[in-house]
């Protein structure tokens, strides 16, 4: 139920991003969602693409240190208080989130937000038990 | 266990007045047998006779490199050629190497010296003792050769090179000592694993590293990579070689030999001597050697010196494991800094091989520090917080470490200049 998101340590320097962006157009690997966490020396550049194992050693060949995280892909209602209730499910579980973002795919009227949690597997257990959709990795490449 | 109990445990009167009696000896050839030594005394108006205490020593001039490369090759012997039975040289990055010479008493000594460290590392006439080092022109290899005989051990002369062959003659003839540098003690430890041997199919006990400085760190890794208890060995051919100093069991510093040796810190700026646990130069005299005596020879090597008793019996004094060279010596705030300080408190703060840059500048007359470090994949964390985490562990290891406050960046791996696979360490500014 998990998807393999891919971080990379980045210099907050112009053109290290589209350093990075080169590296996956030249391996043909698609980006389905992209998010940077920065402070004023560096970011940390997050990524769901569709071929992560590719992209990985790619990226390492070009020397960025790169680590891969398993996140959740959540759908949510494109309306009102649709995000709100996967939000107040993981905090009645007690369950934190460390970050979210959300994708570039949608599936039809339905959004898709990224969550990294402190309990992965208990976050699964309570999302889907509140009948919230969770994607894997081929669903999203599906879409 | 010491190898010769009666030196290695005299007592410090007793060996007081043993040095003072063959450092006039040795004071008095030198003086009738090498111009340099002669001519530099008679600049400072000191004959032999002026030295009448072991603290006279310090009226001596300091002896260098430049010394001896100045009088190269045979210009600093003490003795006719014909007295000489071997020369060495160390590998000099820029021009002449440094030529030393032996007399047959020098080489029985230096023979007497290993022994007492191959002994230090639990090493007897049963022992197979296989030396690692190179053999030729270098120290290291020969040094250890005869050393080893005269323990009377089994001796395996592997040399350095062909890894795997040396692991399997290491499993197949029970190797129990290993003689060799760290960084190649770490390449046999990788070949192993390469090979697929544990280090119980194999009955090393103790390793003796040296010939470069190494950390503790890499201390740990090499004992569980090689189930040893892994003892630095000091030395330097200019003063004889491998086995002026040695670790014992306690790893709390290496015994020099004072019999052989006298040690003396000193600030490497003002050549001010320091007090005991001070850290700054190393200076050594030799009192026992016949072919290339060096009076209060510059060494170069950053260490601090203990005359505290050692668990192990030996009443000879310590010193701390190698710091540094003087050469890579920086003054920040007025506190002496070694890059491998830095190194270590990386270390400790969790990268094992750290890529760093010092940058040093002043500042409205304040220096001040920097420290990049690249980011390497065992740092790299996927949450902003925890790489904040790493950079504030960094600030306090080399907080904990020098006392000193210094700025940390963390930058991309391979960013920082390589020159010959090496990072460079320093940047001072401040001189530019
Ligand atoms: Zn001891």
């Amino acid at each position: 139920m998990f998807v393999k998101q891919i971080s990379v340590f980045l210099e907050n320097k112009p053109g290290k991003l589209s350093q990075v962006t080169d590296i996956l157009e030249k391996n043909d690997i698609d980006i389905s969602a992209i998010s940077i966490a920065d402070t004023t020396e560096f970011g940390i550049l997050r990524m769901i693409v569709n071929k992560p194992e590719e992209a990985v050693a790619a990226i390492k060949a070009e020397k960025f240190p790169v680590s891969t995280t398993e996140v959740l892909a959540v759908e949510v209602a494109d309306k009102p208080g649709g995000l709100n209730l996967a939000l107040q499910t993981l905090n009645e579980a007690g369950v934190s989130i460390e970050y979210l973002y959300s994708f570039i795919k949608r599936n039809g009227k339905r959004a898709l937000i990224l969550f990294r949690v402190e309990d992965p597997e208990k976050a699964v257990e309570v999302l889907q038990s509140a009948g919230i959709k969770l994607y894997t990795t081929e669903e999203i490449n599906s879409l | 266990m010491q190898w010769n109990k009666v030196r290695e445990c005299m007592s410090r009167d007793q060996l007081r007045s043993y040095q003072f009696e063959k450092l006039k000896e040795t004071i008095d050839r030198v003086y009738h047998n090498v111009e340099s030594y002669r001519q530099k005394m008679q600049e400072r108006g000191i004959i032999p006779e002026d030295i009448n205490s072991l603290e006279d020593l310090k009226l001596l001039p300091f002896t260098t490199k430049q010394d001896l490369r100045d009088n190269y090759p045979y210009n600093m012997f003490a003795v006719p050629l014909e007295e000489i039975i071997r020369i060495h040289a160390s590998s000099g990055t820029t021009g002449k190497p440094t030529v030393v010479g032996y007399t047959r008493r020098d080489i029985a000594n230096w023979a007497e010296l290993i022994a007492r460290c191959l002994t230090m590392g639990g090493g007897k006439r049963e022992s197979v003792v296989q030396i690692s080092y190179g053999y030729g022109l270098f120290t290291g290899g020969l040094g250890f050769h005869y050393g080893a005989e005269k323990l009377g051990a089994v001796v395996v002369p592997t040399s350095g090179g062909n890894t795997r062959r040396q692991v399997m003659l290491m499993k197949d003839l029970k190797t129990e000592i290993l003689a060799c540098t760290p960084s190649y003690a770490l390449c046999i430890a990788e070949t192993l694993e390469e090979m697929g041997i544990k280090h119980e199919e194999l009955n090393l006990k103790a390793g003796i590293f040296g010939a470069e400085p190494w950390s503790d760190n890499m201390r740990k890794e090499l004992e569980s990579k090689l189930g040893l208890k892994a003892l630095d060995i000091y030395g330097l051919s200019e003063v004889i070689g491998p086995g002026v100093a040695c670790e014992c069991m306690e790893q709390q510093g290496l015994h020099i030999f004072e019999d052989f040796f006298i040690p003396e810190i000193i600030d490497p700026i003002t050549e001010e001597p320091l007090p005991e646990g001070e850290r700054g130069e190393l200076v050594i005299t030799t009192i026992d050697k016949e072919g290339l005596p060096v009076i209060r020879y510059k060494t170069r090597d950053i260490t601090s010196i203990s005359y505290e008793h050692c668990p192990c019996g030996r009443t000879h004094a310590r010193i701390e494991k190698l710091l540094g060279r003087t050469d890579d010596m920086l003054i920040i705030r007025g506190v002496n800094v070694f890059p491998s300080q830095i190194e270590s408190a990386l270390m400790i703060a969790g990268d094992a091989e750290p890529h760093y840059l010092i940058i040093v500048d002043r500042k409205d007359n304040l220096d001040s520090m920097e420290v990049l470090v690249e980011v390497s994949e065992k740092l790299f964390a996927d949450e902003v917080r925890k790489l904040e985490e790493v950079r504030r562990k960094i600030i306090s290891s080399i907080y904990t470490t020098l006392g000193i406050n210094v700025n940390v960046k963390l930058v991309e791996p391979h960013t920082i200049e390589r020159t010959e696979g090496k990072s460079k360490r320093v940047i001072d500014k401040r001189k530019l």
